[in-house]
């Protein structure tokens, strides 16, 4: 399996990251690099293993519904960009 | 040559529901519906770096609750995954949201109809996390299309919602909003939300198509995004059949896309193209290791449902007739139906009165069976009704205020409230009966709101044709 460059233009068009002409190139020999190691495992038969969603063996890490403090709204608001209000600012519609 | 089959309604709903949990699905920020914006939100559900999600117990014990009562099969080990798509309303650039393997894989909803049971089947139920609320400001329409820019209010941002998957079974408007309604009462009884629409605590999104009957398969589907009124899901499932059955005769390609319902065209209009929008590059969430719900656990929720509202929709058509069944069901009033009948009220009056009379507390229902019984003034009914919301009610305070039933005392007055509005008198005998209700308003003041409305209504009537 090998990435071209328009899988490469389309995935960063997702990522919303605009390259330049010599990053796609290095991109594209790079991800391809990535996708050639992984793909190493494809040379055992694996037909009876499950997937792996997790690296770890723990299961059920989960919180009791208790509320604890918030951030107060000046915090929440520190790092916003533009501010109206107590409501964080952004540009029309978003990125959809 | 013989005229091809009919076209076939095909429709399925995705159904999303707020749970009632205390605090959000990722992290432990109260929920408060309607508090002042950005006060209910931490470093988890505004996404800054470094901070890690822990799910909510009680949420995914109410997925499995309600899991349990669609009859689903209950996963041992579900996985959280990120959906990716960048939005205002979501910080971390994903969605956490579960994918190839939901707390609730598939079930059935048994929906009876007056011809016997319709089984639709349920394809998953899973556990996600609700967008912050954006309000789109400047522009002229108030909609994302034109505004200047957004204010984004993370209050809600992070609250868990629970996704219902139907199968595309419905086959008519009809069909999908019976559906949603039971659906929506089998949620509010688990209590595991309140499902109002009007608060936004439950929303569908629409999948529509048509199809010849007896076609296999389906044919491209529309699909009709976080529709919050019963009434426009309706008329936009008719809309999406007329526009879609037009398209097709007239040999025209219908592509698999989102729309929108405008409700003062009553036309729905293409919103994006599917194919550009889903690439949601779904993977197992890495923050969240794998939810295995322990057998204890589920056989204690199994011992929490209880019988379901479409049984008991079963269990009174038999009684009231189907539709009245089904309504008093679905609205949540068959409590009170059920209280006053076995005072010995009869099962009609009782469903009557429960449909159009408020809550009151069971420990009143000897007492309001009399009240009904006794064919008091309206006024009397409505101060009954009216206390027995509120605290025990004695009997004895309301049951002297008969209504005026007397004919002969009736007849005076009704005799001179039509001599006093001769006009009205010769528009009801020129066919507009709607007139009625005001004679039977002028009959209610002259007597003080005691007269029976029953004989009044008769009395009128023969007195008015007579002329």
């Amino acid at each position: 399996m090998a990435i071209d460059r328009e899988q490469l233009l389309h995935v960063a068009h997702l990522a919303r990251l605009e390259l330049r002409e010599e990053e796609i190139q290095r991109l594209e020999g790079q991800l391809n690099d990535i996708l050639d190691a992984v793909s190493k495992v494809s040379e055992l038969d694996l037909s009876d293993v499950p997937p792996t969603s997790h690296p770890l063996e723990v299961v059920n890490v989960l919180g009791d519904d208790e509320p604890r403090p918030c951030l107060p709204v000046e915090e929440a608001l520190a790092n916003a960009p533009e501010r109206e209000g107590d409501f964080f600012r952004v540009p029309p519609g978003g990125g959809g | 040559m013989t005229a091809p089959p009919e076209w076939e309604l095909v429709v399925g709903l995705e159904v999303h529901v707020h749970l009632k949990t205390r605090t959000k699905m990722f992290c432990r920020c109260a929920l408060e519906y309607g508090a002042a914006e950005n006060t209910h939100t931490c470093p988890v559900c505004l996404a800054h770096p470094g901070a890690l999600p822990v799910p909510n117990a009680r949420a995914i014990e109410m997925t499995i609750l309600l899991g349990l009562a669609l009859d689903c099969e209950i996963a041992e080990r579900a996985v959280f995954a990120r959906k990716n798509y960048f939005y205002p309303d979501l910080p971390k650039g994903y969605q956490i949201s579960q994918y190839e393997a939901p707390l609730c894989g598939p079930g059935r909803f048994l929906l009876p109809t007056e011809e016997g049971d319709r089984e639709i089947g349920i394809v998953r139920a899973h556990l996600e996390e609700d967008a912050a609320k954006t309000v789109h400001a400047g522009g002229t329409t108030g909609r994302s299309v034109g505004a200047d820019y957004s204010l984004v209010d993370f209050n809600r941002g992070g609250t868990p919602l629970l996704e219902i998957v139907s199968a595309p079974d419905l086959r008519s408007a009809d069909e999908a909003m019976s559906y949603l309604r039971l659906l929506r009462q089998t949620i509010r009884e688990l209590d595991v939300s309140d499902a109002d629409m009007e608060k936004g605590t439950l929303r569908a999104d629409v999948n529509v198509s048509v199809r010849r009957a007896g076609e296999e398969g389906f044919r491209p589907r529309w699909e009709i995004k976080n529709m919050n009124s019963f009434r426009f899901i309706g008329r936009a499932i008719d809309a999406a059949f007329r526009q879609q059955v037009a398209a097709h005769e007239a040999g025209e390609e219908v592509a698999q896309s989102t729309y929108d319902y405008d409700d003062t065209t009553d036309r729905l209009t293409v919103h994006r193209s599917k194919e550009e929008a889903d690439d949601y590059r779904y993977f197992p969430e890495p923050d969240l290791v794998p939810v295995e719900p322990p057998a204890e656990l589920v056989e204690r929720l199994r011992g929490q449902v209880r019988e379901q509202p479409g049984d008991r929709i079963r269990r009174l058509a038999g009684k009231l007739g189907f539709a009245s069944a089904e309504e008093l069901v679905v609205t949540g009033n068959e409590w009170k139906a059920e209280a006053l009948a076995a005072e010995g009220l009869e099962w009609k009056t009782a469903a009557a009165v429960a449909m159009n009379r408020g809550d009151f507390l069971p420990e009143n229902a000897p007492a309001l069976a009399r009240i009904v019984d006794a064919n008091l003034t309206r006024e009397a009914l409505d101060e009954a009704f009216a206390a027995a919301a509120d605290g025990p009610i004695d009997p004895e305070d309301y049951l002297l205020r008969t209504a005026l039933g007397d004919e002969d005392a009736l007849a005076p007055v009704i005799e001179a409230v039509i001599a006093a509005h001769p006009e009205q008198a010769e528009t009801y005998r020129g066919g507009k009966e709607g007139v009625l209700g005001f004679f039977v308003g002028q009959v209610m003041r002259e007597t003080q709101g005691k007269a029976d409305p029953k004989v009044v209504n008769q009395l009128l009537r023969e007195k008015l044709q007579r002329g």
